[in-house]
């Protein structure tokens, strides 16, 4: 079973990067032009393609790439910088930012789904509820661009600017990422929260629950003891969705609040049209999906004793 | 805000003392009388002061941005690359004249088809090793020949040979005479680096001769550099060091300026003007550039091959009212020619363009027309405005009988699928330096970007006589006639000159900022101070 799952990822990740390869060799214009700008005459565009290798048919520059790709090796950028030197470094400061993002967001979540299924349609449901319906219709940038108004033009307190760098101290660099970070714990909070509620009042609904309360176990015990242990799959799918978003869609904060991640990287290369660049961030995200779907689903498994030991 | 109401906020709010305050306002009072007008850009009648670091908000950088100076995209390339670690052979000044920079002096011969450029004694690269001929051969070799793929190629293609004249002197021979040659070589692709053995520039070392070195690069995100304390020109640079962080998010860029975190930002859009207008430690620089905006129209093609249907157009466009709602009234007027006002030679033809309905008709019953259909191509990548202003110029023509037919063209690849093909669409032109070097690029009948595909022979036959002309007041009447011919028969619609917008905190000093390159001619690093 766990087999079939890995195989398939790998056949997702391969469809991926065609389509990927085949979208961007549709776009309008290539790195040549847009690094050359417009002031480069055709015969110096030319030669530079040709440097490239775009003039190459696109199916063969696909399979080329492949056969690097499965050798672990990414090639070059366009701008001739290995693309791992370029991904790199972004990648760990996205990676750095989804997992302080998750310590404080997913914890809190699910205390806040908790509390909500057990206070259900009382006021502190309500206003939860209320409360994450609304943040989910609001865009994210929206959401960015309020907290840079309240907290960096009008408080002073942190600075509007998450652009870290290695030269700066850990401490300057965690100051500079209080706000996406609490951006996006906003954005993901919600979601993760609405779900765990509404996985344990789904469960609340069963005979054995019914029978906790016959046995005369506090609400508290009936829903940590006996509901939370039968959610725990659902709670992982949702959680592993939004852990992906931060790694894979967090392209918006990133350029919002100028923070160094792969998101940018990825807008970067599309504009440049730095196709080695595209398809490794792609890959990345893929393989991101992918791998953290597998994991939910694995917790399922083991969470759920039917599924563990099939008869 | 005027510079004594300034010092009164900062008095009133106790950042400076009363006797600091009446101090202030009496040299105020006392410079006023010496036409300190004559210098809207000085942020202080001080002398620039040593010391301090700067920090810059760019909007464009890209992580493809490398060293190697055949690419250099944009002015965050440019101004670091260019602008602090090299040098150029000559440096536009701020008023727009041409100076010798890593050349004490430089003097044309043989009708300017032989110039001798004399480089500066003892200049030194940042590790210190000398300035050679040879590294000025190479640094041009860099970018000519068959392979090159460098931007500076099509400039450099009128060089037939670069040679060593003695220890210091480098001879350029053209293939015809140049008398703009100073010019280009001030081009910012031009810089100085240093020689390989065997040919070729080391430019990955990141060394050059410029007012700053290296320390931190990180493409698309940020790049250090410091003081070279063994700079050529005196005095500068006045920054310990300084660093550019690039934030292309318009929004995040004003954030970042407005909260200090930036003390200079480009790009300043004119809509977030007024928020930093109100504040008493920033201030807005509008430096009028050559960038412009036009309509151009195939020459080559019906109905635009007859003059009168062009001028027609011209008149038929309310450029007043464009600026006003299109631009907000930051610019110039456009008047149908590309020359810029900060241009040596820049003449205003005569007479001015203006929304005239009954000129308009006249010329289209010359053309034997009582009314006209025309597609108009616009996108907002042509320019930033562009379908506003197009849609306004459609209301306007249509009172003259012009029916003008808006295509929205896709923003992606317009630059590949519209401009030189479409017979009418909306360009964003940055301009040149020089006169010839601007109409052989956009107006010269082979040009590689004519454009509205114009051939007009009088045009043509001054552009080759004006190029050698050493005699500056011939030149200047030359090029007079011509911006005239443009102007009178060109499918050029000139709608407005930009200005590069920018925002400076009270902190930075500066003198006049030019205009030809963003960034204060690319030079702002070593021009600027921190007060």
């Amino acid at each position: 079973m766990l087999l079939q799952r890995v195989a398939l990822g790998f056949l997702s990740l391969l469809i991926v990067s065609f389509v990927i390869f085949l979208a961007v060799s549709m776009l309008p214009g290539d790195f040549a032009t847009a690094i050359l700008g417009r002031s480069a005459t055709p015969d110096t565009v030319a030669a530079f393609r040709e440097q490239l290798g775009l003039n190459l048919p696109w199916y063969q520059r696909y399979l080329m790439w492949l056969g690097h790709a499965l050798t672990g090796d990414f090639g070059q950028s366009f701008s001739s910088r290995p693309v791992g030197h370029i991904i790199g470094p972004r990648l760990l400061n996205t990676l750095y930012l989804a997992a302080l993002t998750a310590l404080i967001a997913v914890p809190l979540a699910i205390g806040l789904g908790i509390i909500a299924a057990l206070y259900r349609n009382r006021f502190l449901d309500r206003l939860l509820s209320a409360s994450s319906l609304a943040a989910i219709s609001i865009p994210e940038f929206f959401f960015a661009y309020i907290m840079m108004l309240i907290f960096a033009i009008n408080l002073h307190w942190f600075p509007s600017l998450s652009s870290i760098r290695p030269s700066m101290h850990l401490g300057d660099q965690l100051m500079r990422m209080v706000l996406p970070v609490l951006t996006l714990t906003l954005v993901i909070l919600a979601h993760m929260m609405r779900n765990t509620r509404a996985a344990i009042i789904s469960v609340m609904s069963r005979p054995f629950i019914e029978m906790a309360h016959l046995k005369g176990e506090s609400a508290a015990r009936v829903v940590l003891r006996h509901a939370l242990p039968n959610v725990v799959g659902p709670i992982a799918s949702v959680v592993a969705l939004n852990l992906a978003y931060l790694i894979a869609g967090v392209v918006v904060i990133e350029v919002v609040f100028v923070y160094p991640g792969i998101g940018q990287t990825m807008v970067d290369a599309v504009r440049n049209r730095d196709i080695p660049v595209i398809q490794a961030c792609a890959l990345i995200f893929s393989i991101t999906y992918i791998l953290l779907n597998l994991i939910a689903d694995i917790i399922s498994i083991v969470s759920n004793p039917r599924l563990l030991h099939p008869r | 805000m005027s510079e004594f109401s300034y010092w009164a906020e900062r008095f009133k709010k106790g950042q400076i003392s009363r006797r600091e305050f009446l101090g202030r306002s009496a040299a105020l009072v006392a410079t006023a009388g010496l036409g300190a007008t004559s210098f809207p850009n000085f942020a202080t009648a001080e002398e620039p002061k040593k010391g301090g670091s700067a920090r810059f908000g760019m909007s464009d950088a890209s992580q493809n941005d490398t060293l190697d100076p055949g690419t250099w995209p944009a002015s965050f390339a440019q101004a670091a690359f260019n602008g602090s670690l090299c040098n150029n052979l000559t440096e536009i000044a701020a008023d727009g004249s041409i100076v010798g920079d890593l050349a004490e002096s430089f003097e044309p011969s043989d009708g300017a088809k032989k110039w001798v450029f004399k480089l500066r004694n003892g200049v030194t690269f940042h590790d210190g090793k000398s300035l050679t001929v040879e590294d000025v051969q190479e640094s041009f070799r860099h970018h000519m020949g068959e392979k090159s793929t460098s931007g500076a190629k099509s400039i450099l293609s009128q060089v037939a040979s670069i040679d060593k004249d003695g220890d210091s002197n480098v001879v350029f021979t053209l293939n015809s005479g140049s008398a703009d040659f100073p010019y280009l070589v001030a081009d910012y692709h031009l810089s100085i680096m240093q020689a390989k053995a065997g040919g070729g520039i080391d430019w990955q070392k990141g060394i050059g001769t410029g007012s700053f070195k290296l320390e931190n690069f990180d493409p698309g995100v940020s790049i250090k550099m410091t003081r070279n304390p063994n700079y050529h020109k005196d005095n500068k640079p006045y920054l310990d060091e300084f660093e550019f962080i690039c934030i292309t998010d318009p929004t995040a860029r004003t954030n970042a300026f407005v909260t200090g975190e930036v003390d200079f930002m480009n790009d300043l859009e004119v809509k977030n003007m007024p928020p930093i207008q109100r504040n008493a430690d920033l201030e807005i620089q509008r430096v009028p550039s050559l960038r412009h905006f036009t309509f151009d129209m195939d020459t080559s093609v019906a109905p635009f091959d007859n003059v009168d249907v062009r001028l027609a157009m011209k008149y038929a466009l309310d450029r007043d009212d464009i600026l006003r709602k299109v631009f907000l009234g930051e610019g110039k007027k456009g008047n149908d020619t590309p020359v810029a006002s900060a241009m040596p030679f820049y003449k205003d033809p005569t007479p001015q363009h203006d929304y005239n309905i009954e000129k308009a008709k006249e010329h289209l019953k010359k053309a034997g027309l009582t009314s006209v259909d025309v597609n108009l191509s616009v996108s907002e990548a042509a320019f930033p405005g562009c379908i506003d202003a197009a849609v306004l110029y459609k209301e306007q023509a249509a009172k003259a009988g012009i029916n003008i037919n808006i295509v929205r063209e896709a923003d992606d690849g317009y630059w590949e699928n519209v401009w030189l093909k479409k017979p009418f669409s909306g360009v964003d032109w940055y301009g040149r330096a020089t006169c010839d070097w601007l109409f052989s690029t956009v107006l010269a009948a082979d040009a590689p970007w004519n454009s509205t595909h114009w051939k007009n022979p009088r045009f043509n036959e001054l552009l080759i006589a004006a190029r050698a002309e050493t005699d500056q007041a011939k030149r200047a009447a030359q090029y007079g006639e011509m911006q005239q011919i443009v102007h009178d028969d060109g499918g050029m619609i000139t709608l407005a000159f930009v200005n590069w917008n920018y925002g400076l905190s009270k902190k930075l000093g500066h003198g006049p900022i030019g205009g030809i390159f963003p960034c204060d001619n690319l030079r702002m690093t070593e021009r600027w101070w921190m007060v």
